[in-house]
């Protein structure tokens, strides 16, 4: 892959576009209500591979919407382009993109059956009937809904009416199926059990997937890769591992599960940068007099008796959540720090003092 | 425990549902039902009113003249009124219509605020009453009014332009086109944009949006414009009257002047009953069809 000075893609490369989806420097803004401009994408630059279940995680209005219906066709970008490999979609209406969406309101046409919306595609495409009929029946059964192809999208459960919209969307074959939001009106039951559908749907069909999604939770059990977005454009992409082990800012490491934020003096020892947690040493990629922030994530600390090599702080609460046991330390500068046990559990007493293990690997220093 | 049926919240229990009940039967069947027994009752040997006595008579004088030897004979002449009334109507309902129908969809693509402001517009005709508004076009259409003014712009003599089927149309159409308006209006206003574009999305194109998503969606609100615009057009009475100045005979003014001039009241009520069937037998014939094409068509604004 070739970049420019700034990081971003060389797009004019064709062989570095063989095998994924592109979106390079995409820009679009909007006008609010009030006319003031909104940047919904801002300079987007992404690279998604072809085969991959890809989700795009962001608080709500950070332009996730905005880019997959660019992708699909359906907003058209201010400047920037999208690549299919060879391909350059932007210039392509909506219906001639080998891209389908299943929509967050599912969008299901209320007076066609299950059948008939499952067809729509097919028959906008003019294929044959037995063929129409033999793919329809296989998308039901993919989705598990060979029994209510006759009724209509009002008799069907918020999950049926869910699966119905991906058999839509999955019956023409597309080589990029674009899921904005698609179980977020679901509970969560439901919504687990549909999370591991879609991955097995994904693993059998070998369609890109592009999924939106304001779950973190989800974002991780679900993504090969993940880009988390912030205000127009993505802060980081990576595998859920790294993004959660390595989150490149405050923004990422908050935004992805529970984290301490800790702030601290890097000091020049041994000409090393380094940083005091409680009187204990770590060393970090810092430069020395800065004030810099590290993210500690709970499950990464260890609470137990004071002993030596631990750093002396005191139990302020104490929460039994039945699997872990959530509670609140102070360190002796006074900054608090959440902490999560998983069985077996110490003996800890509220109020008392308490020794607090940090591991080294355990503290990413974060840029604010 | 007492026996007391449990309230729901927001239901009423029967002591304050019941006379509100009665009441709008008493206003909706009560006037069916006297038509009805009017139109088979006979007529006085003088003066105005029915008198108690089973006839047909009403129904056979629809169709049916005594001539002078008591001989019966088909008369077309109300059944001319009638075809009139029939082809004002159709013609008032396709104009209404088609202007209504672009107006509409022009209405549901704007902005909700600008959205509301135009249906309010659309009903100001309804504060203010049918009848001054119709004496407008009068004016309008007169010897000296704003018509023949412009008209003379060209350089056009004044032309005779009231009392005739022409400007009777006008006026109908001007009464009916918000009553085309609203009901179209509301089924675009309800369309689910987001559809359009999921089937752009699955491969259709514009055509086939329209044909395919749009107009299924919007055909219930055109069909319940249709109905409100044909029904009380085959009916209307000022119009044709004052518009009409009374030379054309329409089903309207045909059923006021037997409860005028003509003094037949049974055979008032008995027009008056063959218009309703028929009305019932259309509406039927649209419910059924809306039934089986899983539309919904309103009967009413
Ligand atoms: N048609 C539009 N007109 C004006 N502003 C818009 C329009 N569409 C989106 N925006 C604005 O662009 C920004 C990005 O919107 P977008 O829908 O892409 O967000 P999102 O990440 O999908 O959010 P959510 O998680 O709430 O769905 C928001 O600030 C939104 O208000
Ligand atoms: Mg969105």
């Amino acid at each position: 892959m070739i970049t420019d000075a700034k990081g971003r893609y060389f797009v004019s490369q064709k062989a570095d576009r063989r095998k994924e989806l592109l979106v390079n420097q995409a820009c679009k803004t909007f006008t609010s209500a009030e006319g003031e401009p909104v940047k919904a994408l801002d300079d987007v630059t992404l690279s998604i591979r072809l085969g991959e279940f890809f989700v795009m995680l962001g608080p709500s209005g950070c332009g996730k919407t905005t880019l997959l219906r660019s992708i699909a066709g359906l907003e058209h970008l201010d400047s920037g382009e999208i690549y299919l490999q060879d391909m350059a979609l932007s210039g392509l209406p909506p219906h001639r993109r080998p891209v389908n969406t299943v929509f967050q309101s599912y969008a299901l046409f209320p007076h066609l059956s299950v059948w008939e919306n499952v067809a729509f595609g097919l028959k906008m495409d003019k294929l044959p009937k037995d063929k129409i009929a033999e793919r329809v029946s296989e998308m039901l059964a993919l989705v598990q809904l060979s029994d209510v192809g006759g009724r209509k999208p009002s008799q069907l459960s918020g999950g049926q009416q869910q699966r119905v919209a991906l058999a839509r969307a999955l019956a023409k074959s597309p080589q990029v199926l674009l899921l904005d939001e698609p179980l977020s009106a679901l509970d969560l039951k439901l919504r687990r059990g549909m999370q591991g559908e879609l991955k097995r749907i994904q693993h059998q069909t070998g369609i890109t997937f592009v999924f939106v999604t304001h779950d973190q939770e989800e974002a991780l059990s679900l993504g090969d890769r993940i880009a988390v977005f912030e205000n127009g454009r993505p802060a980081q992409v990576g595998t859920p591992e790294e993004i959660y082990r390595h989150p490149v800012n405050r923004f990422v490491a908050d935004f992805i599960g529970d984290t301490n934020f800790i702030t601290a003096d890097v000091e020049s020892e041994a000409g090393k940068s380094r940083i005091a947690i409680g009187g204990q040493r770590f060393d970090v990629e810092a430069p020395a007099g800065q004030t810099v922030t590290v993210a500690i994530r709970p499950e990464n600390i260890a609470v137990g008796a004071p002993g030596p090599g631990k750093i002396d702080g005191k139990l302020a609460e104490l929460t039994y959540m039945g699997t872990d046991l959530r509670c609140s330390v102070e360190l002796p500068d006074g900054q608090a720090l959440r902490v999560r046990i998983s069985p077996p559990f110490p003996q800890l007493t509220p109020g008392g003092p308490v020794g607090i293990g940090i591991p080294a690997d355990a503290i990413a220093v974060v840029a604010d | 425990m007492a026996a007391r049926t449990a309230v729901r919240p927001g239901q009423l229990s029967a002591w304050f549902t019941t006379p509100a009940i009665l009441l709008g039967l008493l206003f909706t069947l009560g006037p069916i039902v006297v038509i009805t027994s009017f139109s088979f009752m006979s007529q006085p040997e003088a003066g105005s009113g029915v008198v108690m006595e089973f006839s047909l008579a009403s129904y056979q004088h629809f169709l049916f003249q005594e001539d002078f030897y008591g001989q019966m004979y088909f008369d077309p002449r109300y059944l001319n009124a009638f075809g009139l009334s029939l082809w004002q109507a159709v013609g008032t309902t396709a104009l209404s219509v088609g202007i209504g129908f672009p107006v509409s969809i022009w209405m549901a693509t704007k902005p909700p605020k600008t959205q509301n402001m135009l249906v309010l517009l659309v009903t100001i005709p309804f504060w203010t009453n049918l009848l001054v508004r119709t004496y407008a076009w009068i004016l309008f259409f007169s010897g000296d009014g704003t018509a023949n003014t412009v008209l003379s712009w060209f350089g056009i003599e004044p032309q005779q332009l009231l009392y005739n089927s022409w400007s009777t149309l006008v006026a109908l159409v001007y009464t009916f086109v918000p009553f085309a308006i609203l009901p179209m209006y509301s089924a675009l206003a309800g369309f689910d944009f987001r559809l359009a574009e999921a089937a752009y999305d699955l491969g259709a194109k514009k055509l086939d949006v329209v044909r395919k998503v749009l107009w299924p969606a919007v055909s219930g609100g055109v069909l319940s414009a249709v109905a409100l615009c044909f029904v009380p057009a085959f009916g209307s009475y000022i119009q044709p009257v004052l518009l009409g100045g009374g030379k054309v005979l329409m089903v309207g003014n045909l059923i006021a002047d037997q409860y005028g001039s003509a003094r037949n009241w049974p055979f008032g009520a008995a027009l008056s009953v063959i218009i309703l069937v028929l009305t019932l037998v259309g509406a039927w014939a649209l419910l059924a069809w809306a039934k089986r094409s899983a539309q919904t068509v309103s009967l009413a604004v």
